[in-house]
């Protein structure tokens, strides 16, 4: 039995006036009903760009993209980068959905919750109004807003931050998708309110067993609520593994300091924060080699210049943990011993 | 809400009537003398101070003004004796060069300019906001930049340009008006025909001008709005992109035009000088400007400027309230 989504290969880059940007390269990785993927990396990495991908939601016109994004769905297997684009569009908001970063501006400002809600429904279900509207307050309910019935009236502004997150998981899940897509859902909230909102993530996706692809630069957020684990840079995948193994091993000198530059609060006073040095590489005409050489502290330990030569590829590590890394083994484990 | 409009309207009437106050006091300071004009060089000061008592002109500003609202409400009598005449309320005076009670002139100059306004505004409100649609929709190609060129020709005309262009080589020209029945009134509710000969140049001189900037306008909103987070989102929901362009962006990037639509409308209303001018229309403009350059009667003047703020003034009223319904965020307590 396959996964419910497999990438394979997935590359996106946009034509621009300056060059082709390559946003997303060689991306390949599966997610089933029931398990949470973290995508983790800095911004620019290509984490949205990937998820806009498996969406359907860039301008074919605008975006190259090739590979393939398949949903085994119980109807038969349909890949969304090739699948005609009427096809992906009625494959939105039902077989998959999505939740944004800045819940502010994803509402629409002109409507009630209830329109919006009872929009995204009626869009899949026969129904009038007022059965969208009912269903519009059964899933408010279900998403913890109190008072859903009065509160589906109001509109986007009369709602706090993490109430209007909780209205787009609402919009999100009210036609039971079995892949949600949240890409940063927690970024833009206060910190009280990060963890309601990933516990209320992880409560639906018990509730609808849904595949779930959190996209994050939050590695707390990653150790709290994923199975799995995507750490990207510069439009690749990096390391992708078991969460807890790339935790604990992690096989990629970004993800080491990544994990370095986690304040921690028995840390001593006055001491500074870790960070990794230097700049992402412009995703225009990308160098050869590692892409992460000029910021890589262990780049020297490699023999013979193969970082700047030789691309490395995603090999296996250990079971169920991948890494684009030319240092051996032993080189790894001292460098993560630095941590 | 009914708070709300309350206070606006009140607020209104506030506005309205400074207004008319200062349009009584500019022409107070004025050093002209409405009563020297209403006889030739040759008056004796007697018969100039004569006429200056029939005008109502020999009493203090305040008192005019007085005299001018109490006519307002109720009605109001000139001259004396044999030479009486009496305005009905709501009288706005009595233009001693027209011999007439200003509130007629008014009601015989107010449908044609209506008529005008109306037109134009529909068809340039038609004609902008979906040449604007498109042309955002086709962004950089050829839709658009033949608006773009639409955009250029209407902006860089002026009406009096176009205005005289559309009358000599389209409308003269082919036959469509008799030079002899040009402007002239008729009622849409007896000869819609008629009506609309009168009207469709001038509209279509005033709607040139007009749609130009609104397409302009309306296609950099379509633009800015299809970015929005929320439009994303509604794709992301796995609308169609008629219904989000509809429902979705349109209704965000329409909103500001019905503010600028408006007070525009409302200007016109006011009387457009040139088009009624070119056109031979009878409106307000054409009444306004007679009186201002010919005759000098103070009381029109007084009208027209009035009743050119009153339709500002209202327009904005309800611009404002349309607005709180568009937009639920201007939904104040």
């Amino acid at each position: 039995m396959s996964a419910f989504l497999e990438v394979n290969n997935l590359n996106v880059s946009f034509p621009t006036e300056d060059g082709l940007v390559q946003a997303s390269n060689e991306i390949s990785f599966t997610v089933d009903r029931g398990e949470t993927l973290a995508v983790v990396g800095e911004s620019g990495s290509g984490k949205s760009v990937t998820s806009l991908a498996i969406m359907g939601l860039h301008n074919r016109k605008s975006a190259n993209i090739s590979g393939s994004a398949v949903l085994n769905l119980a109807s038969g297997p349909v890949d969304v980068i090739s699948a005609n684009e009427e096809v992906v569009r009625r494959m939105r908001g039902k077989e998959m959905a999505m939740i944004f970063q800045d819940p502010m501006s994803a509402l629409h400002p002109y409507y009630s919750i209830g329109d919006q809600l009872s929009e995204a429904w009626r869009l899949y279900n026969d129904g009038n109004k007022k059965a969208g509207f009912k269903r519009a307050t059964e899933m408010l309910e279900l998403v913890g807003i109190p008072d859903a019935s009065k509160r589906v009236l109001e509109f986007p502004h009369q709602f706090s931050g993490g109430m209007r997150q909780r209205v787009m998981i609402a919009m999100a899940l009210i036609n039971n998708p079995a892949l949600l897509i949240a890409d940063e859902p927690t970024t833009a909230l206060d910190v009280t309110v990060q963890s309601q909102i990933l516990q209320l993530l992880k409560d639906m996706q018990k509730e609808f067993n849904m595949a779930v692809i959190l996209i994050t630069h939050d590695l707390g957020v990653v150790a709290e609520v994923a199975d799995r684990v995507n750490v990207m840079y510069a439009g690749k995948i990096v390391e992708q593994g078991n969460a807890d193994s790339i935790y604990y091993r992690p096989d990629h000198p970004y993800t080491i300091g990544l994990l370095n530059s986690i304040p921690r609060v028995d840390q001593l006073e006055g001491k500074r924060l870790i960070a990794i040095p230097g700049q992402p590489p412009s995703l225009i005409n990308l160098p050869k080699g590692c892409s992460f050489r000029s910021r890589c502290s262990f780049a020297d330990q490699v023999a013979e210049k193969l970082c700047a030569t030789v691309a490395p590829t995603l090999d296996n590590k250990e079971s169920d943990h991948f890494s684009r890394c030319h240092l051996t083994e032993k080189q790894l484990v001292a460098a993560r011993g630095g941590k | 809400m009914l708070k709300y409009l309350v206070k606006r309207i009140s607020a209104t009437l506030v506005v309205l009537t400074l207004i008319s106050m200062s349009v009584f006091l500019i022409f107070d300071v004025l050093p002209m003398d409405p009563a020297r004009l209403t006889c030739g060089k040759t008056c004796s000061p007697a018969v100039v101070e004569a006429n200056r008592h029939r005008l109502g002109l020999d009493v203090p500003v305040q008192v005019q003004y007085g005299r001018w609202v109490k006519g307002l409400v109720a009605g109001r009598s000139y001259g004396e004796g044999q030479a009486q005449f009496t305005c009905p309320a709501p009288a706005f005076g009595y233009s001693f060069n027209r011999h007439e009670c200003v509130t007629d002139l008014l009601k015989t100059a107010f449908p044609v300019t209506l008529s005008l306004a109306l037109g134009a505004f529909f068809l340039w409100l038609f004609v902008g906001v979906s040449l604007g649609v498109v042309a955002a929709r086709y962004k950089n190609r050829w839709p658009d930049r033949a608006s773009n060129v639409f955009v250029l020709v209407g902006t860089s005309l002026p009406t009096f340009i176009s205005g005289i262009l559309i009358l000599l080589f389209v409308a003269l020209k082919f036959g469509f008006i008799n030079p002899i029945d040009l402007g002239k009134w008729v009622s849409p509710f007896e000869n819609p025909i008629g009506w609309l000969n009168t009207f469709i140049f001038p509209w279509i001189t005033l709607a040139l001008a007009y749609a130009a900037t609104y397409t302009r306008f309306t296609r950099s909103n379509v633009i800015e709005t299809s970015s929005e987070d929320y439009i994303r989102t509604a794709r992301a929901k796995g609308l169609s992109e008629k219904v989000i362009l509809r429902k979705h962006t349109l209704r965000a990037a329409l909103a500001p035009i019905v503010t600028i639509a408006g007070l525009d409308f409302a200007g016109l209303l006011g009387g457009a000088i040139i088009t009624e001018g070119i056109f031979n229309l009878p409106g307000l403009g054409r009444l306004s400007i007679r009186a201002v350059l010919n005759d000098y009667d103070l009381p029109v003047i007084v009208a027209t400027t009035m009743l050119a703020a009153t339709f500002l003034v209202i327009m904005n009223l309800l611009v404002d309230i349309l607005y709180a319904y568009i937009d639920p965020r201007v939904r104040v307590a």
